[in-house]
């Protein structure tokens, strides 16, 4: 698409999409939010770009294949729950520990990893269909 | 134990590094380990032979009483022996066959799992623990048979073997499963010592018929045993360990592990006598009139196996201790002659009888092990195969049932065994020599040791028959009888009917190698006027199964997405519908609250968005007016306090909207619309229909009381177990993680399928053929584009 009030929107949108995106992934756990929220944000950041400069200047910019971030994702989830089975507890149980930074104590659990998962799986799912749209037609 | 078994599928997923270089010690380092099994298996002999038994295992799943539990006596014993021991031989062997094949380590990687599978389903006690190794014998054999994939017989073969071995094997479970709900217990150590509860049992012959058509798929009988000879495709190698000495006997293992829990009726002596004895015959005529060496010994592979299992039906002490002495003398002898096939295929680079003569003197050591596997298989003293054969004659005669009919059958069918061995081993080596596409010579040591390991094997057996009866043959005879017997083993009984039956069959057999060439032709021209066999009735059948789907999936899958829709649709309304009338819970009235203002805007910009959707022409401003709807009910959710499915939902719309775009940019629709008045009233009456019963099945649900339960435990044990305040999401990655971890899979999974299908080529349409079925929306768009 040929707008240049839309191509200049996007450079900025973009940035704050995935921005936003990343917020809203790490915000999911008491927030409204989430992994999955997460990863449809993202994706439809790209969309906006791809509408207006065109899939393949998304391609260009991005040097990895979506489908291996998704496989990275899928990992993450699987991964995310063996620290459980080596620690004798059922598969997939939330560890949680606390980290002082100073400021404030940062919550950390495996079960973040696994939000992780699911942000770059639906991103690089989602992603993958869209610019093999955009590639054939 | 478990090490054991594990261990050869460990070494198989780095073999073919291990052996993917054209260096030579690749092969003889992997045959290392079923060397060390061997010799591992080999401690146990002498205890088992005092009759102890080994098991071991550990809970698999639990919930289900399944465990993955191994068990060793007398029968799995000598089994293991078979395939640790050959499988050494074989693996060297493979390594010097296949040689520069720059695929070796694949295959290497490939026998090696088919070990490790084979010993898990001899050794395993636990049923569920036996079928997996079985299916995992019938995916190698699979993947070993296809090997060569580029070739269509290959495949094909490949593809016969798992259908016929598969479906077997389903069989199997069901049986397996119907035994295990009979008794209660899953463990066949367990089962064999209650046998009366399924010989007597009302569902003893379900149970035997499903047990019979595992055991007999595998072990290639009649009228399944067409998939062996076809086998023959695979690599020598393959055909002298799968299809020859190992896992064509699981079948008969089989039969051998469940005699003493449901054998001893006389519906299992009449279908394992009849149809053993119907392939044993059928297996020795045909073989002899084949030309390949590889096929003459492949049908008598499936003689061999057919005589295996008319023996262990016929049942009684003897004719077990013949069946036990025939099976290791098999495995021996033909194991070895297949490799002596290869070897000569190797070297000449031809298998035809008719080409091959006079090869003693350029490869004698090859053909000695030949010659004295041709001992063996054609039953002559001193080797193991003459003591078979001995005590096989002598089971007959104290047979019950028709004696002389069941000592004609093994008469006549040893005196083919013995032509076609002598065809198959001793006819490429004697005789004038002939011209063969390769000048030939004696293979490396990689190519003979083999057979002349399983050759002295077979005499050594023989000689030593007082050992070999105490360990090895006694010990797996009582473990098929359920009960410990007397074995006693000589190769002089003294001048008695079974020796004169013997003088018979081998002067028949020689009788039959003499006149070979006109046994053959009168054989092939029997052959001719009874063309139809099983393996053209696979292929019909095949042909029969695609025209079938040719004639239905058109019809269901004819590539219009309205027609899937309104199906669909109509299909839920009907369920919906019926619900209503017949399961009670019709919709009651509904309070009617007075609304605030945002609850009149919202569902009058629905039905705004609706009526655009249904009137506009142009399917861009639909699909945004779609979007709209979609929206309007994410404002919905987030009025009524659910943020989370509400942030999703906005989401989801919009990418979808995104998406369905460039689909439809894509799609080359023309702008009218094609169907008729009618079409449009139904599809429009099917719609409506859809949502009234919606609204009236949501209406009517929320008429009922929800079951609280798993809401109120998860807003008690959020944040105190699960340290979130977001109730959603810690459900989603914690509280029911597993789910999402699937979730996400199909996700992946989708995006991959959407891949495929937008970047498929469809097929250039052929001008000669009927309109085929459409391959979606996105196929034939991309047709659409090239024309």
């Amino acid at each position: 698409m040929n707008s240049l009030i839309l191509r200049t929107a996007a450079r900025l949108l973009i940035s704050l999409t995935l921005l936003f995106s990343i917020y809203v992934l790490l915000r999911g756990h008491n927030e409204p939010g989430g992994g999955f929220i997460g990863g449809l944000i993202a994706v439809s950041g790209f969309a906006i770009y791809a509408i207006a400069f065109g899939i393949e200047e998304v391609n260009r910019h991005l040097r990895i294949s979506p489908m291996v971030v998704a496989g990275i994702g899928l990992c993450f989830g699987v991964f995310s729950g063996v620290p459980s089975l080596i620690a004798g507890l059922p598969f997939m149980t939330g560890i949680w520990f606390e980290v002082d930074i100073g400021l404030a104590k940062l919550k950390l659990s495996n079960v973040i990893l696994f939000d992780i998962g699911v942000f770059l799986v639906v991103l690089g799912s989602l992603r993958a269909i869209l610019l093999a749209l955009e590639e054939e037609g | 134990m478990l090490t054991a078994v594990l261990s050869g599928f460990l070494l198989a997923a780095v073999a073919p590094w291990i052996a993917g270089s054209d260096r030579r010690i690749g092969g003889w380092l992997l045959a290392l380990l079923p060397l060390g099994l061997t010799l591992y298996f080999a401690q146990f002999i002498e205890r088992v032979a005092f009759g102890e038994t080994v098991s071991t295992g550990f809970d698999w799943l639990p919930a289900l009483g399944v465990r993955l539990s191994f068990y060793l006596d007398g029968l799995s014993l000598t089994f293991a022996l078979l395939i640790c021991g050959i499988g050494t031989l074989i693996i060297i062997y493979a390594g010097g066959y296949m040689a520069g094949h720059p695929q070796r380590g694949r295959f290497l990687s490939f026998l090696l799992m088919f070990m490790a599978s084979m010993l898990g389903l001899v050794l395993a006690d636990d049923v569920l623990t036996l079928f997996v190794f079985w299916e995992l014998t019938s995916v190698t054999s699979f993947l070993l048979i296809g090997f060569d994939h580029t070739k269509l017989l290959s495949r094909r073969a490949a593809v016969q073997a798992l259908v016929v071995t598969g479906g077997g094997g389903l069989a199997l479970l069901a049986g397996l499963l119907l035994m295990a709900g009979v008794s209660g217990v899953h463990s066949v150590s367990e089962m064999a010592r209650q046998p009366e509860l399924f010989t007597g049992h009302a569902l003893y012959v379900p149970m035997l018929l499903l047990l019979l058509g595992g055991a007999f798929t595998k072990s290639a009988q009649f009228p399944f045993h067409f998939w062996l000879p076809n086998a023959m495709e695979a690599p020598t190698p393959v055909s002298a360990y799968l299809h020859s000495a190992t896992m064509v006997k699981a079948g008969v293992y089989l039969l051998a592990r469940f005699n003493p829990i449901m054998g001893d009726t006389e519906l299992w002596a009449l279908l394992l006598g009849l149809f053993g004895g119907v392939t044993f015959l059928l297996g020795v005529i045909l073989a002899v009139k084949q030309d390949d060496l590889k096929q003459i010994l492949a049908f008598t592979t499936v003689a061999s196996l057919g005589l295996l299992v008319m023996l262990i039906g016929l049942g009684g002490e003897k004719m077990i201790l013949a069946a036990v002495l025939y099976l290791v003398a098999h495995a021996f002898f033909k194991g070895g002659l297949f490799m002596v096939a290869g070897c000569i295929d190797h070297e000449t680079g031809t298998r035809d009888v008719n080409r091959l003569g006079g090869l003693f003197k350029l490869m004698p050591i090859t053909g000695l092990a030949a010659i004295a596997a041709v001992v063996s298989m054609g039953g002559l003293p001193p080797a193991l195969g003459f003591l078979a054969k001995e005590v096989i004659y002598e089971a007959g005669q104290r047979a019950h049932g028709p004696v002389v009919l069941i000592l004609a059958v093994l008469v006549a069918g040893n005196a083919f065994m013995f032509m076609a061995g002598a065809l198959a081993g001793l006819r490429p080596f004697i005789g004038a020599r002939t011209e063969t596409p390769k000048h030939a010579h004696e293979g490396p040591v990689e190519l003979w040791l083999g057979p002349v390991v399983l050759a002295v094997l077979g005499i050594a057996f023989g000689v030593f028959n007082g050992m070999a009866g105490n360990f090895i043959i006694g010990p797996m005879t009582n473990a098929i009888l359920g009960e410990p017997v007397s074995t006693y083993l000589a190769l002089w009984h003294g001048f008695n009917l079974a020796l004169g039956l013997s003088v018979v069959t081998v002067a028949g057999g020689v009788l039959l190698y003499v006149y070979a060439d006109r046994v053959r032709g009168a054989i092939r021209a029997a052959n001719r006027v009874l063309s139809w066999g099983p393996d053209r009735g696979y292929d019909q059948a095949v042909a029969a199964i695609e025209r079938l789907a040719l004639a239905i999936v058109p019809r269901i899958q004819n590539g219009e997405m309205h027609r899937y829709t309104a199906v669909v649709c109509a299909v839920v309304v009907a369920g919906l519908v019926w619900g209503f009338l017949y399961g009670g819970g019709q919709p009651a009235g509904v309070p009617f609250e007075p609304l605030k203002l945002i609850e009149w805007v919202i569902p009058a910009l629905t039905l705004v968005a609706v009526l655009i959707v249904v009137i506009v022409r142009s399917r861009l401003a639909a699909i945004t007016a779609l979007g709209v709807i979609g929206t309007m009910v994410a404002l919905i959710f987030m009025l009524f306090g659910a943020p989370d499915l509400a942030f999703t939902q906005f989401m989801v719309e919009t990418l979808s909207v995104i998406i369905i775009a460039y689909i439809l940019a894509r799609l080359p629709l023309s702008a009218a619309d094609g169907r008729s008045v009618f079409q449009r009233l139904r599809d429009g009456a099917i719609a409506l229909a859809g949502g009234v019963t919606f609204t009236a099945l949501l209406i009517a649900v929320s008429a009922g009381s929800l079951d609280l339960t798993l809401s109120e435990y998860f807003i008690a044990n959020s944040y105190p177990e699960a340290h979130g305040r977001n109730i959603v999401n810690v459900i989603l990655v914690d509280f029911r993680g597993v789910d999402t971890l699937g979730e996400i899979a199909v996700v992946l999974l989708a995006g991959v399928g959407a891949l495929a299908l937008i970047r498929l080529k469809a097929p250039k349409p052929e001008p000669a053929s009927a309109p085929g079925p459409g391959l979606g929306p996105a196929a034939s768009a991309r047709s659409g584009e090239a024309q």
